[in-house]
C-alpha cells in the first residue's frame, strides 16, 4: 500500500477564531506561565500589548480548527489509528491578543513515505483581523504501516 | 538579561504535571483525544495508561524558551519541535538547552525535553530574542 498524494497544495477553507481574555488565561496557568501580561490587561498594556495577550503555543488553539479538517479529510487519507504527531513548527510574528479576530487557512504541503512510514505535512497561516501575519505552523504527522 | 553565548546551558525547567493534567490541558487546548484522558482507552490500544499530549509538552519548552526574555512572550520568533517518546502525567519533565548560535540580540538553543531517560521532545530548536 502507499500513500495518496492527490491533496498536495490542497487549501482547505479559513476558520475563524475570536481570541478571549479568559481563554488565554486557561491555557496560560495549564503550562504553568506566571507573567501577568497574560491575565492582566493594565499590565499587558503597559507592557506594550493592545490587550492581554497569548501565549505564544496557544497558536495551537486558534490553528487547529483550520488544521483538523485538512487531517480528516478522505483524499489525505490519514489512518488515525496509526498516526502520531511527530513534529512541529511554529514562527510568530504579530502578537495575538484579546480580541483579535484570526483566520488560519491551512494547506497540505506534502505527503510522503519512508521505510513504511507515511509523512503528511501541513501548513497554517494565521492573520489578524488587519491582515497581519500571527502564526506560520508547520504540522508533521506519521503513520505506520502505510 | 542574562548575557547567553554559544555552549551555554540554559535554566533547566522541572515540571511534574499532575495526574489531571491532560484533563485541564484538553480543556484548554480543545484537543479531547481519549489517549490523553481516558486510562481504559489509553490501555486498550496498548499504552500503559494516558499520555501527556505532545503539544502541552512542547509549550513548557516554550515556557523555558521565553524565560531567557524574562518571560515575554514576543521574545519568541520561532520554536521547532520533534515528538520522539511519550509522556506520562505524575512524572517530572525536565526541559534543557543549549545555545548554539547568539548573536544581534538573538540566540537559537538546541532544546531537550525528558522524563529520565526518554527523551520526549528532541531537536527542538528555539530562536529568541534576548538582548
Amino acid at each position: 500500500m502507499t500513500v495518496k498524494t492527490e491533496a498536495v497544495g490542497r487549501e482547505w477553507p479559513a476558520t475563524t477564531y475570536e481570541v478571549g481574555k479568559e481563554k488565554i488565561g486557561e491555557y496560560a496557568r495549564v503550562v504553568g506561565l506566571d507573567n501577568p501580561v497574560y491575565f492582566d490587561r493594565e499590565a499587558a498594556r503597559a507592557a506594550g500589548y493592545r490587550d492581554v495577550v497569548a501565549p505564544p503555543m496557544f497558536a495551537v488553539v486558534y490553528s487547529s480548527p483550520a488544521v483538523g479538517p485538512a487531517m480528516l479529510d478522505p483524499d489525505v487519507g490519514m489512518n488515525f489509528a496509526a498516526m502520531v504527531h511527530g513534529g512541529q513548527e511554529f514562527e510568530w510574528n504579530e502578537p495575538a491578543c484579546s480580541g483579535d479576530e484570526i483566520t488560519t487557512t491551512a494547506k497540505c504541503l506534502d505527503i510522503s513515505e519512508k521505510d513504511g512510514k507515511g509523512f503528511y505535512v501541513f501548513e497554517t497561516n494565521a492573520v489578524n483581523q488587519n491582515g497581519d501575519l500571527v502564526a506560520r505552523g508547520t504540522w508533521t504527522l506519521i503513520v505506520r504501516g502505510v | 538579561m542574562a548575557d547567553l553565548n554559544v555552549g551555554d546551558a540554559i535554566p533547566e525547567l522541572k515540571v511534574t504535571p499532575d495526574k489531571y493534567l491532560p484533563h485541564r490541558y484538553a480543556g484548554a487546548s480543545g484537543d479531547f483525544n481519549p489517549i490523553h484522558i481516558d486510562p481504559e482507552l489509553a490501555k486498550a490500544v496498548g499504552l500503559p495508561g494516558t499520555i501527556l499530549h505532545g503539544l502541552y509538552m512542547m509549550g513548557l519548552v516554550a515556557r523555558a524558551a521565553t524565560d531567557l526574555a524574562g518571560g515575554e512572550p514576543k521574545a519568541l520568533k520561532r520554536l521547532s519541535v520533534q515528538f520522539r517518546g511519550m509522556g506520562a502525567p505524575e512524572t517530572e519533565i525536565a526541559v534543557t538547552g543549549t545555545v548554539k548560535e547568539a548573536g544581534d540580540g538573538t540566540v537559537t538553543v538546541d532544546v531537550v525535553a525528558a522524563q529520565g531517560e526518554n527523551q520526549t521532545i528532541r531537536n527542538a530548536e528555539a530562536e529568541v530574542v534576548v538582548g
